[in-house]
């Protein structure tokens, strides 16, 4: 059947391909697409298959402990959903933090991006893009002309692509591939020369290496790693700079080691990370795919406060707004307390609402189960072999601004800032098009979506640098205040209290909402950003970033789904936890399915 | 034992997955009950996957706590060494991007950093689709035998492991989370509505 929406041409006659799960998001996340007589996909239905009731588990609970349970959502966004609980509840709460504690945030917020997006780009995305066993083939001696001809990084002589170049192949005769299990080496849509993998390669191996230096930072902060420890009021921490040795407070001798990771830091990302972006997206110029609702419906709420308390777009260093129907003139402003502006819709999720076809806003939200599939599935309620998407087919619900879906994440913030004529986001963006010699268009694709990604790191490395030095100039200043507990005990607060907490995480806009009646939890409501992303359907049949960003790609290979983890990879997807174990024969792989 | 060895004990899964927090609630448990010298690292991993690859290159001995699907009957634990871990966490997948914790040793391999000894003390879960939930009965009386296998791994090391004089200082993840709290604020099975997953409403339903 074929069907025109957003201006998307919709086909699901020809042979259907289901990848599953294609990660874990919320679950597993499950893709199918239609493919048409020339393997160029028509169709796109993204679903999460598990169910999943953060919200429900919450109820009754302390406010104060909600962020401990919320960080434990996901294996990557840990500190992302302790920061929105707090800022939540501080909201609702009307509590106010000390400066310092929002300038500690900002510093471990802004870590936290550089981390991420670097582990992103080369141990989860990187190997979409580069062929591993072509790596193998490489000339080390051309490969230290490659390295040498993009960047001055001090590893770039031949026998270090030798010496990597041999490390690579005892692994690979071993039969452990380990983390290069389960790909599609030598598929077509590769196009990299052996020495360009054969870099790449070199700098996962760095890579993997070099992200262990920069959690440090957020164990001298938060506590505990890999599960730093948050607070309602401001950060756990405290300060004193007359202090000495390695336990307790935030001293001189912690703050200088701070200085010289973060140095580190812009080092690695604008010597190592940016240049193999840009010589990596060089060979794939002509892979314009994968834009979907990039430039047409893009949202982001904004983060990094550069004035405490104030989360409205002046103070906030990330952009703030939308962009709708690919109108760039107009940024519309952002309210998460506006119950007309965000909505969460469930028609083709496995839920029920009381009225048929409305939105609800978190305040308001409803989370009652409904399973029931179409009358066109294929298969059984227990061993679904193709969704029917004109029915309910999704866990995730479908939220929407102002009745569209958005497309969040590091392209969105880079869009708007763009949009906005924002200097620090704009440059950066024209340099890298001017270099690859790529017009504006060239933004609204995956390759887009990762270059901004990668801008983005450099801009966070160098934020930690500013965040780093405000809270030096702070100290010396003598506010040592990390926290305000004033509001602590529940004594204090109102019989019936409500607020929202945002964050831009950096796979984009996540927001909490708490609903707090007589000290405990009545209501609490998460949309997350892979929820934007991989939703479904809505009530008008509108198809969601995940959906539309697969259409009308080719595959070279029908059941080899490269193309497809390419794409929705480049939105970074929000994996949540392992909920199965599996055996040791390993049966619950990622399989591909040709229908 | 030189100066130069590091230990880890290492708990991972999720304890909002019922048996699923198996791996974290001895390790707390652990934490609890010993008190070891500075070469040892007690850390409760999550489901941080790739992240917990600095700390595994770290550790020159491992001991990991976790609920695996030996295929055997529930509660059943089984210890299994060295070579031998990476086929057991083999498929199961933690976290970013498939990241199963054999790949995290594989990682450290490939970087030349892996641990030299590696004990995984597994245990065969019975429930693991109950969001909200915790250990079932049979998993949690795995709990103190699968850390007295550990302690008894370290003294082989020749480890000093002393009882804790203090439990109440033991602190690997945050006091909301610490079992009695978690299993005490937790919502009624209506208000938690513990019926959404298809195949858990399908094993209900038959």
């Amino acid at each position: 059947m074929a069907a025109n929406v957003q201006g998307f041409e919709l086909d699901n006659s020809g042979k259907r391909v289901v990848v599953d799960p294609i990660c874990r998001i919320e679950g597993h996340l499950r893709i199918e697409v239609n493919l048409d007589d020339n393997n160029f996909i028509r169709n796109a239905v993204s679903t999460g298959t598990m169910w999943r009731g953060l919200e429900v588990i919450l109820k009754g609970r302390d406010p104060r402990d909600a962020w401990a349970f919320t960080e434990r959502i996901c294996g990557v966004c840990t500190g992302v959903h302790a920061l929105a609980s707090v800022r939540a509840v501080e909201n609702a709460l009307k509590i106010d933090i000390p400066a310092n504690g929002n300038v500690i945030r900002n510093l471990m917020h802004a870590t936290l991006y550089a981390h991420d997006h670097l582990v992103h780009f080369y141990h989860l995305h990187a190997l979409d893009w580069v062929d591993v066993v072509s790596a193998l083939s490489a000339d080390p001696k051309a490969t230290a002309e490659l390295a040498q001809s993009i960047s001055n990084w001090r590893n770039s002589s031949p026998g270090y692509f030798r010496d990597v170049h041999s490390r690579l192949k005892k692994f690979a005769e071993s039969g452990q591939l380990g983390p290069f299990q389960n790909a599609y080496w030598g598929n077509p849509a590769y196009r990299l020369p052996p020495e360009a993998n054969l870099m790449a390669v070199a700098h996962y191996l760095e890579a993997l290496d070099f992200q262990k230096e920069i959690v440090k930072i957020q164990t001298l902060f938060g506590g505990k790693n890999p599960h730093p420890n948050w607070l309602v009021g401001g950060m756990p921490c405290s300060i004193n700079v007359n202090e000495t040795g390695a336990v307790g407070a935030i001293n001189m001798e912690s703050l200088n080691r701070v200085i010289q990771i973060v140095d580190n830091t812009i080092d690695f990302i604008d010597n190592v990370y940016i240049p193999d972006l840009l010589a990596i997206a060089s060979f794939y110029k002509t892979w314009t795919y994968g834009g979907g609702l990039a430039g047409k419906n893009m949202l982001s709420y904004g983060d990094f406060p550069e004035i405490a308390n104030d989360y409205t777009a002046k103070s906030l260093a990330f952009p703030r707004g939308a962009i709708i129907d690919g109108d760039l003139s107009t940024i519309h402003e952002v309210d998460l307390d506006d119950e007309s502006q965000i909505q969460e819709f469930v028609d083709h999720s496995w839920y029920t609402y009381g009225t048929p076809g409305q939105g609800l806003h978190p305040y308001n939200g409803e989370t009652n189960p409904k399973f029931e599939l179409g009358a066109g599935v294929k298969g059984t309620k227990t061993n679904i072999e193709n969704l029917d998407e004109s029915a309910k087919y999704s866990w995730v619900k479908a939220p929407r601004f102002k009745g569209k879906p958005m497309e969040v994440g590091p392209l969105a913030r880079y869009v708007i800032g763009y949009a906005q004529g924002k200097p620090e986001f704009k440059e950066p963006v024209e340099k890298v098009l001017t270099d690859l010699g790529l017009p504006v268009a060239a933004l609204f694709t995956t390759l887009g979506r990762t270059a901004a990604r990668g801008l983005e790191a450099s801009w966070s490395a160098h934020k930690m640098r500013q965040y780093t030095n405000e809270l030096i100039a702070n100290i010396k200043a003598g506010d040592t205040a990390t926290a305000n507990v004033d509001k602590w005990e529940p004594s204090t607060w109102p019989a019936k209290a409500q607020g929202h907490g945002f964050v831009e995480a950096p796979r984009g806009a996540l927001g909490h909402w708490i609903v707090i009646e007589n000290q405990r939890i009545a209501n609490y409501q998460c949309i997350v950003p892979t929820t934007w992303n991989a939703t479904p359907r809505d009530t008008q049949g509108q198809i969601g970033a995940y959906e539309a960003s697969l259409l009308d790609t080719k595959m070279e290979v029908a059941d080899q789904p490269l193309e497809i983890l390419r794409t929705i990879h480049s939105f970074d997807p929000c994996l949540a936890c392992a909920t199965h174990v599996m055996s040791p024969e390993g049966k619950e792989l990622t399989s591909v399915k040709v229908r | 034992m030189t100066q130069t060895e590091t230990i880890l004990v290492l708990g991972i899964g999720n304890v909002l997955w019922a048996d699923e927090g198996f791996g974290v609630r001895a390790v707390e448990e652990f934490d609890r009950r010993y008190a070891c010298g500075d070469e040892v690292t007690v850390l409760d991993g999550g489901t941080q996957g790739l992240y917990l690859l600095p700390y595994v290159q770290q550790a020159s001995h491992l001991i990991v706590f976790d609920a695996i699907d030996y295929g055997l009957a529930p509660g059943t634990m089984k210890v299994v060494l060295d070579r031998e871990v990476p086929a057991y966490m083999g498929a199961k997948q933690m976290s970013l991007h498939q990241t199963g914790f054999q790949d995290v040793l594989a990682a450290a391999e490939l970087t030349g950093q892996s641990p030299r000894h590696l004990v995984l003390i597994g245990v065969q879960p019975e429930e693991l689709k109950d969001y909200g939930g915790s250990l079932r009965p049979v998993i949690r009386a795995q709990v103190s035998p699968s850390v007295d296998i550990a302690a008894e791994w370290l003294r082989r090391w020749g480890i000093d492991v002393e009882p804790r004089q203090d439990p109440a200082s033991a602190s690997v993840n945050a006091g909301a989370l610490a079992l009695e709290a978690y299993e005490g604020g937790r919502p009624s099975e209506v208000d938690a509505c513990r019926i959404g997953d298809p195949r858990f409403m399908t094993r209900r339903n038959s």
